[in-house]
């Protein structure tokens, strides 16, 4: 079977700036990636290039099998299989909790709204926050609003999750109810990538870690071995400063 | 290390494809366009000139010798326009900005300035501006008071910034509150005053959010200027309406109706250009 994504060649350049330069990358099913890497390393702009928000400059990311960087793919409904959570959360302030998530679901997938809501609501126990229906995402804290948007990702049934930094507004209290939620997932069988800089968390859900240096993958394989037994003096020196 | 490799870098026969695949889909897109709009202007043109009417109308509406003859009439009213427009436009500015900050304050002590503002938008916003402009331009000098001018065009330009600022002050305002509070903190974080966080950093921000409404305001004021014709002074379209008094030719009005957009237009293609020099590229993003 073709693995769930496939990054081969992959480049991208912002004016005379590489910031990806032949990135290749395979995620199987049920697969966890995780990027690490300095700021500026290129692992969002990975992320924003798979889900298309970026135009690639070359290469080619397969999705189930199917190249989605060809300029004839319809990317809305490339969208629509993936599911993104950003660091700043990115809820509609004018919607309730609960029209944050069926927005997609109606408007998108055509769900009839009393199905959406059903499902919205057992995504919101599920994440731990059902009784948050009809709060407003200003009335939530930072973790909770984090876990409204990953069940709005979640809600469209994504073959694949995409997380950016999803933890970094949080404060340390915060990121372990996020980090918890995301680790279930993991053992669900959903497929995600995502970018952190929570060393410990990447080492317990990965099961490919890749470090990112100036937009080139220095080193990938399984956490105990690049966290633990990098390879490159790069990716040591930066793990040093990490754990310093 | 970037600059070696983009040297090294040649585009893959795939990334190739992609480009011409999108450049023939842009052309595509371009001739699409341009034969469609050609297509409805032939179609408008043509039902226009085939119509009965049509050459009564291009008589009364569309006559080259009247239109040569009323221009220099309505070009000097059109001066008249443009200084009405610059001046009140300086002083609608000024005074927009001011009530909407006394509108934006906080705390009781201010509870007599937010209430006149308050009361100054509403007054002036709901007044008709005709009204407004007999009021002020014959019913002040009546008044026969020593020492205010008499002139029609002062008391007529009075009117004009006393009911725009009212709208502009909601703009304002709007713009103010569209500024995210954290915004404020920092700089008052900062050890900033509050007049000196809303200067500094609160109002150029607001300003630049609403040029675009402020631009309707300008060019509506720019229409409106010629209202003050009841008092009697003489604009483009009073000077239109004094040459097609003549004739009934209604040609002269188109006229100051051309001069007026191509004034309008220039404008327009200015604040856009303001606008993206000072990388202001709205809320939105690339998608």
């Amino acid at each position: 079977m073709a693995p769930l994504l496939r990054l081969t060649d992959v480049r991208k350049a912002f004016g005379d700036n590489v910031v990806l330069h032949d990135v290749d990358l395979e995620v199987e099913h049920g697969q966890c990636v995780v990027l690490i890497g300095a700021s500026g390393s290129g692992k969002s702009t990975l992320l924003r290039c798979i889900n298309l928000l970026e135009t690639v400059d070359d290469g080619v990311i397969e999705l189930e099998g199917e190249e989605i960087t060809d300029p004839r793919v319809d990317a809305d409904a490339i969208r629509s299989r993936m599911g993104v959570v950003f660091q700043s959360y990115n809820l509609f302030p004018h919607m309730s909790v609960l029209d944050n998530i069926t927005l997609a679901p109606v408007r998108v997938h055509g769900v009839d709204k009393a199905t959406a809501q059903r499902e919205a609501r057992a995504m919101l126990e599920r994440v731990g926050l059902g009784e948050k229906a009809t709060a407003r995402p200003d009335d939530l804290s930072g973790g909770q609003q984090q876990r409204v948007a990953i069940a709005r990702a979640l809600v469209n049934r994504p073959a694949l999750m995409l997380l950016d930094e999803v933890t970094s507004a949080l404060d340390p209290e915060l990121v372990g109810e996020v980090l918890d939620l995301l680790g279930q997932l993991k053992s669900e069988g959903m497929t995600m990538i995502l970018n952190t800089h929570e060393m410990g968390f990447a080492r317990q859900v990965a099961d490919t870690v890749c470090f990112l240096d100036g937009g080139r993958i220095l080193e990938q394989g399984p956490p105990d071995q690049v966290l633990l037994d990098p390879q490159q003096a790069r990716t040591r020196q930066f793990l040093s400063r990490i754990h310093a | 290390m970037a600059e070696s490799s983009t040297s090294a870098w040649a585009p893959s026969q795939r990334q190739l494809e992609r480009e011409r695949y999108r450049r023939s889909r842009s052309l595509r897109s371009t001739l699409i366009a341009g034969v469609s709009t050609l297509a409805v202007l032939a179609v408008a043109v043509t039902a226009l000139v085939t119509s009965p009417g049509w050459p009564r109308v291009q008589e009364t509406f569309f006559s080259w010798d009247k239109a040569v003859e009323a221009f220099p009439d309505i070009l000097q009213g059109l001066w008249l326009n443009v200084r009405i427009m610059v001046g009140c436009g300086i002083a609608i500015g000024l005074i927009g900005i001011s009530i909407a900050v006394l509108r934006t304050l906080r705390g009781p002590v201010f509870f007599p300035l937010r209430a006149f503002a308050t009361a100054y938008t509403d007054l002036f916003r709901g007044l008709p501006l005709l009204l407004l402009i007999f009021l002020l331009g014959f019913g002040v000098p009546a008044l026969r008071l020593s020492g205010l001018p008499s002139s029609a065009l002062f008391w007529g330009c009075v009117a004009l910034v006393l009911s725009y600022s009212s709208y502009v002050a909601e703009v304002f305002r709007a713009g103010i509150e569209s500024v995210h509070p954290s915004q404020r903190a920092a700089a008052r974080s900062l050890g900033l005053t509050y007049a000196q966080s809303l200067r500094h950093v609160v109002l150029p921000q607001a300003v630049r959010r609403v040029v675009p409404p402020l631009m309707n305001d300008l060019v509506s004021l720019q229409k409106d200027s010629g209202l003050i014709a009841v008092l009697g002074v003489i604009d483009a379209i009073r000077a239109a309406q004094i040459s097609t008094a003549a004739d009934f030719n209604y040609t002269p009005y188109v006229v100051a109706g051309v001069v007026f957009v191509s004034l309008t237009i220039p404008m327009a293609r200015l604040t856009d250009w303001v606008a993206r020099r000072q990388g202001f590229h709205g809320a939105g993003g690339m998608v």
